[in-house]
């Protein structure tokens, strides 16, 4: 009774305070901004607005593919639902006018009237310095541009002000794609040097805390883990105009309250959700969500071939069949995204990556497996997961421990912190984990070379080694680099079968992207870096 | 009285150098390599050396922290890597946030925590009392961050009264020219009064739910202090003396239960900083507990180093503060260094 009195009295209050701030929401100036802006909310926000910055983060990719332009861009198709889609094959001049790709070498020539912000022109010279500091910078951009065989600057020849040449390295198919991702951005080159020292010739630090690009938005205004607001460039001649003029992106840590002003209105777009959240949302109609699966992405169970048990093929099959994927898909997905099992037993290998292996949960048919290995009587091993990405991973191995336990293997969960996750892939010591793995470039033979291939990237992350599957994977390489067909979908088919039966990795399911909005905003696109382009939306 | 408080700050001179030696050896335990961390999703062995080199995490511990020191000396807390950001300049911009948000807080339990202590300790028994019982178990059983959420969920969610849980501001208001670093002030200053009704609105949730946190412990001592003091000679004294029960039990007995609640206030203070971190994350405040978290979760040095100083300072001179304000409500306590 007097508790419920208290709880009145505090309501009371509460109300009363926060009525006198009513009428503001009703002003027409407030109205009017709103309609012009777009407020994204989201759980991270960006640490630095430089894709070439030292440990720049994924939000913060986001901030430069809106702010800058690249040479190229991908075309859009319509995706899965009929969601505009980036087509992989089929490429655009951003801040090129035209480009033609010879047999070693690719000519770009740029349009003469585009403008950094600052009004300076955008020249090829702009271009070289700014490949030149993408393959020159170390870290992450570098990585990025070698994966496209674009690791010196003698590559970038300026021919004149407005012609700049690419030469390649070797034929390499992911060449030209290499250079339509975030990292091959064009900087303001005469803005930066000015803002460079010695220490930092690059001009890392400057980039850092502002944009200094051609790009469609600039920011306006940062304050890292609180907001970016960023205004449009309405000078921008590499496409036509935005329609938003302002997008505001906050920082809510709570998926719980990003979900509510997703509901109540007040913010227009959210990604980051818990996938029942999402699930729940789609199902009550009052926002659109868009859920898409990740292009080459898969969530996967891993097992380190190097140590007993897990180097014996029979006992990661039995592994396989007695995963419990369709629960995983129900109950932690909440069938929001592709199986990645269960494929039918004569279903020809396709050459496509990802697709569904032809494993099942069959529990006696993995104990057969692990009696026949040696295991009658089980084991025990840990399965260890990312913390930062419990929300998934933490039922998920709940899960996949209820079901190990049915044939006898033990496993104890391994927590990591997020911090600590790529130290440990790094180690290669784990027994069992679960991660996910996204190549931005949509290429099988890609994903495989991160994968699967005996040079042993961190994405190896199995530590799987072997002959024949290197030479397959070189095989598709250089047969897509040449354009041999046929020598290529034999490879393709061969990597993923050898994959399948040697099974040092299991993949789970492919996972969606999802992202929630308004009704009234429209022109999201799928993009293979999974972040939003603004240069499409429109609201109202 | 000056010189006392510079005895008192000297004597914090040796906690101060321990705070920095532990703080910068006990994030080097942490588990984690923010090399690999911050070398990116995509990073190869030689990635992650180039950027250890680049954070100069390659060099002996003993260098390092002889760099850090040096820094520090020189008013340098370094770059947090997760924010990009100076540590210095992050914690003069967030720390205004938290303490706004903790001192009103703290002020709106005051508020009601001591009257409610001391019309509990007057009326033993009856229902005041037993009111006070309900809301400080309730109060400090229900985990801040549930409080809020549920604050949210009824006040913002349902009823629509609240604004967004988006932070210190509206999202098209903009922050007034800081002044002190307190919206609420600097909005009256820059006599920006829609602002401020902003700032004032996305206060008034996360102000009370810290505040129902708080209300326990500092209720619970009101009333206990009160009736220790009730019961004592000097009171009966008084009112056999036949002065007005307000006058005995204002000027006479709170004043001398006053001294154990300001203790308590002040530890109530420095919990409340701990628990803003929770209240932070909830409401979105761009304060200095979600900023340490943060730092934290990616083994990013210099903020959680910084915090700690910055935290290691407040606390010295807070209990300065309260040291002082014994002085004040009771003169026999003794200023001694």
């Amino acid at each position: 009774m007097k508790r419920r009195d208290f709880l009145k009295s505090v309501s009371g209050l509460a109300a009363g305070a926060a009525l006198p701030a009513m009428p503001s929401v009703i002003s027409t100036a407030y109205a009017d901004a709103r309609s012009e802006t777009l407020l994204i909310v989201s759980e991270g926000g960006p640490n630095n607005l430089d894709i070439h910055g030292v440990g720049t983060n994924v939000p913060g990719y986001e901030v430069s593919w809106n702010c800058y332009d690249r040479l190229i861009s991908h075309e859009m198709k319509s995706g899965p639902g009929g969601v505009p889609y980036y087509d992989r094959d089929k490429f655009k001049g951003e801040l090129a006018e035209e480009f033609r790709i010879d047999d070693m070498s690719v000519t770009f020539k740029l349009r003469k009237n585009a403008k950094f912000h600052d009004g300076a022109p955008v020249t090829a010279k702009d271009v070289k310095w700014s490949l030149d500091r993408a393959v020159s910078v170390g870290g992450f951009p570098t990585f990025q541009m070698s994966a496209g065989s674009l690791t010196k600057p003698e590559q970038f020849v300026v021919i004149d002000d407005y012609t700049v040449r690419v030469d390649f390295l070797k034929k390499d198919k992911l060449t030209v794609p290499d250079l339509a991702v975030i990292v091959p951005c064009i900087v303001n080159s005469e803005l930066v040097k000015k803002n460079a020292s010695e220490k930092d010739p690059w001009g890392l630090e400057f980039t850092k805390q502002q944009t200094a690009g051609s790009g469609a938005y600039k920011v306006t205004k940062w304050t890292a883990g609180t907001e970016v607001i960023m205004e449009r460039n309405d000078d921008w001649v590499c496409g036509p105009l935005p329609k938003i003029k302002r997008v505001i992106w906050r920082m809510v840590p709570q998926a719980g309250n990003r979900r509510a002003l997703l509901e109540r209105g007040d913010a227009d777009i959210s990604y980051e959700l818990p996938n029942k959240d999402f699930q729940e949302m789609k199902a009550n109609g009052k926002l659109n969500v868009v859920s898409l699966p990740f292009s080459n992405g898969i969530q996967y169970i891993g097992m380190n071939v190097t140590k007993p048990p897990f180097d014996n093929p029979k006992v990661r099959q039995a592994v396989a069949y007695a995963l419990p994927y369709q629960k995983i898909i129900d109950a932690v997905m909440f069938g929001l995204a592709n199986p990645m099992f269960g494929a039918a037993k004569d279903k020809p290998t396709e050459v496509a990556w990802p697709q569904p292996h032809k494993y099942n949960t069959d529990m006696d048919k993995a104990k057969a497996l692990l009696a026949e290995a040696g295991y009658a009587n089980g084991f025990e091993t840990t399965i260890s997961f990312d913390l930062n990405f419990a929300g998934v991973n933490e039922p998920l191995c709940v899960l996949v421990q209820e079901s190990l336990a049915q044939i006898g293997i033990k496993t104890t969960i391994n927590k990591v912190p997020g911090a600590n996750w790529r130290t440990e892939l790094n180690k290669k010591e784990m027994p069992l984990f679960t991660n996910v793995f996204s190549g931005w470039l949509d290429y099988p033979e890609y994903f495989f070379y991160w994968c699967y291939h005996g040079n042993n990237s961190v994405f190896n992350t199995m530590s799987y080694k072997s002959a024949e599957m290197d030479k397959l994977i070189d095989g598709a390489r250089t047969a897509a680099a040449i354009g041999d067909k046929a020598t290529y979908d034999a490879d393709v088919k061969g990597f993923v079968d050898l994959a399948f039966t040697d099974i040092p990795r299991i993949p789970l399911y492919q996972p969606f992207v999802n992202v929630a909005m308004q009704k009234n905003i429209s022109g999201y696109q799928y993009w293979f870096h999974r972040r939003l382009d603004y240069r499409a939306l429109a609201k109202g | 009285m000056l010189t006392m408080i510079g005895k008192r700050l000297m004597f914090a001179i040796p906690s101060l150098i321990g705070v920095v030696i532990v703080t910068f050896l006990l994030t080097r335990a942490l588990p984690g390599d923010p090399a690999a961390y911050f070398a990116g999703p995509a990073a190869t062995k030689e990635a992650v050396e180039q950027i250890r080199k680049k954070l100069g995490l390659d060099r002996p511990l003993i260098e390092q922290f002889f760099r850090y020191t040096n820094d520090l000396a020189h008013g340098d807390f370094g770059n947090s890597l997760t924010t990009g950001q100076p540590v210095a300049a992050e914690i003069r911009n967030r720390l205004p946030a938290s303490a706004e948000l903790t001192l009103l807080g703290l002020i709106v339990s005051v508020v009601i925590a001591i009257p409610l202590g001391v019309l509990a300790a007057t009326r033993p028994g009856s229902w005041v009392d037993h009111l006070c019982r309900v809301t400080t178990t309730a109060g400090v059983s229900l985990p801040v961050f549930f409080t809020g959420l549920v604050l949210v969920y009824v006040f913002y969610f349902r009823l629509g009264w609240s604004p967004a849980p988006l932070g210190r501001l509206d999202v098209f208001y903009s922050a007034p020219p800081t002044v002190t670093g307190f919206y609420l002030i600097d909005t009256l200053i820059a006599r920006d009064f829609e602002a401020f009704r902003s700032a004032l609105s996305q206060l008034i949730l996360p102000a009370t739910t810290l505040a129902i946190f708080s209300l326990a412990p500092i209720a619970r001592m009101t009333r206990a202090s009160m009736l220790a003091v009730l019961a004592s000679e000097f009171v009966r004294t008084a009112r056999a003396s036949g002065l007005s029960p307000a006058t005995v039990i204002v000027t006479y007995a709170f004043r001398n239960a006053m001294l154990p609640v300001i203790t308590t206030l002040s530890m109530v203070f420095s919990f409340l900083l701990g628990a803003n971190v929770l209240v932070e994350k909830v409401f979105a405040w761009p304060g200095i507990g979600s900023y340490a978290v943060e730092a934290l979760i990616s083994s990013d040095f210099a903020p959680v180093q910084g915090f700690v100083l910055t935290m290691a300072v407040m606390y010295v001179l807070l209990n300065l503060v309260i040291d002082i304000l014994y002085g004040v409500i009771d003169p026999r306590v003794r200023l001694e260094g």
